[in-house]
């Protein structure tokens, strides 16, 4: 709870819109809390907009251990629940290997290499045609 | 009663030899330089040879001197330690085997041991039987020291090989625009699957590559550890964001895996590197055609 205080506000995590996608950045290590507190703030922010996807770049983390792996397979979940794809980006190589070894392969996550990808992967190979192109022919 | 007494012996025949040796080094060196020990490996030089060898039996002496002539680390041995190691990789590098390598060595004894022998020949009898056989047991440590340099010597190679075997074994090539192989040749251990896994990944950052091709026709057979750190391997590059094909499964290693019950379920596999190319082209939009008849697209 203290360390909730001391990190504030200031690592909270912002969540863009960029059209039909959700952007999201992770910066640094991200504490527990934070963690969930994003895994809440996408939920909303996917059910109230109603984008069909959602990236989440994560180059800038360094440790990825098995509860904000949790979290990424939960985020990805949700997001699905609500018709949105979920794409994890950029992770590094590091990162990767400590996932595998620790068994967590992460199995319904899809994955990009750059957040130029995920997005290209969002938009253009899109394949199950989400809620973007049926509303583009219903207008 | 008895053992207080002959270790007291064993003690002051130590000294014994530890002396004679000190004060016929010079001609015991001129004898062994002309063992085929030393004549094999220095073979330029005599005065290299008689130089080397004075050091070897100054050495003895001095672990004599020390009556620990049971001990191979003693202190003495320090000095020629580098100067046996060298000798007997020499030797090896010709060609001889560890016991000819021991044989050698103990062939130094006989000369030293006719000179002790001379040299006593006025001594009662078991007075010249201690000093043989304290004399003897000093060259059977020389020869335990010999060998145990040259085995460290030839452990050292060893790791210094398989290291360098890592280096080369896993280079990654770039086969197009976004697609990356590895060849893989030999058995793959823990260590080698985790420098593969290491440098895939970092290639598929450099190169952005989009799918990462695991050839295998080069492993020999694939058990449950191998597929399991290929399973690890086509998990990682997923996780980054690239696709991993498995290719080069021969029939026999296909068969193999059935076998064993293995589930590579979620793996894709190709049968040859060739496919696994054309299925990532695929799945990349890239399709390639035939140039026009007229050889105009020839190069």
């Amino acid at each position: 709870m203290s360390d909730r205080l001391q990190h504030g506000v200031t690592s909270h995590v912002p969540v863009l819109r960029l059209g039909e996608v959700l952007l999201v950045t992770l910066q640094g290590d991200l504490h527990d809390s934070d963690a969930q507190q994003l895994q809440q703030d996408i939920c909303e922010a996917v059910a109230n907009s109603g984008v069909t996807g959602v990236v989440i770049d994560i180059s800038g983390v360094e440790i990825v251990d098995s509860f904000l792996g949790r979290v990424l397979a939960e985020i990805a979940a949700n997001a699905s629940l609500l018709a949105a794809r979920t794409v994890v980006a950029g992770m590094r190589p590091a990162v990767a290997i400590t996932l595998v070894e620790l068994g967590l392969t992460l199995p319904g996550l899809r994955t990009a290499l750059t957040t130029e990808a995920a997005m290209e992967l969002l938009t253009h190979h899109d394949p199950a045609a989400g809620r973007g192109r049926l509303s583009q022919e219903l207008g | 009663m008895p053992e207080h007494q002959a270790a007291v012996s064993e003690g002051t025949s130590a000294r014994q030899v530890a002396e004679f040796l000190y004060r016929h080094s010079e001609r015991i060196a001129q004898r062994w330089a002309d063992e085929p020990l030393f004549r094999s490996v220095f073979t330029v030089s005599r005065d290299e040879a008689v130089e080397a060898a004075r050091a070897v039996a100054e050495a003895l002496a001095r672990v004599a001197e020390s009556e620990r002539v049971h001990d191979t680390d003693a202190t003495g041995f320090v000095v020629v330690r580098e100067q046996l190691a060298r000798m007997a990789a020499a030797r090896s590098r010709a060609g001889a085997s560890m016991a000819q390598v021991s044989g050698e060595v103990e062939a130094l004894r006989p000369p030293v041991a006719s000179l002790l022998v001379e040299e006593c020949a006025d001594l009662p009898a078991d007075e010249v039987r201690e000093y043989a056989t304290a004399l003897t047991v000093l060259m059977g440590t020389l020869r335990l020291v010999v060998l145990d340099t040259a085995l460290s010597e030839g452990q050292a190679l060893i790791e210094r090989q398989q290291l360098q075997l890592l280096e080369v074994a896993t280079p990654v090539i770039r086969l197009w625009d976004g697609v990356v192989a590895v060849p893989l040749i030999g058995t793959l251990d823990s260590a080698r699957s985790q420098v593969v896994m290491e440098t895939l990944l970092e290639a598929i950052v450099e190169q952005h590559a989009r799918f990462a091709i695991l050839d295998i026709t080069g492993v020999p057979t694939v058990d449950s550890l191998v597929a399991q750190h290929l399973m690890k391997t086509v998990a990682a590059a997923r996780l980054m964001g690239a696709e991993c094909v498995v290719s080069g499964i021969r029939p026999a290693i296909a068969q193999t895996i059935v076998h064993l019950g293995l589930d590579l379920g979620t793996v894709v596999t190709r049968a040859s590197l060739a496919d696994a190319l054309a299925y990532a082209l695929h799945e990349l939009g890239v399709g390639i055609v035939a140039p026009a008849s007229g050889g105009a697209g020839a190069r």
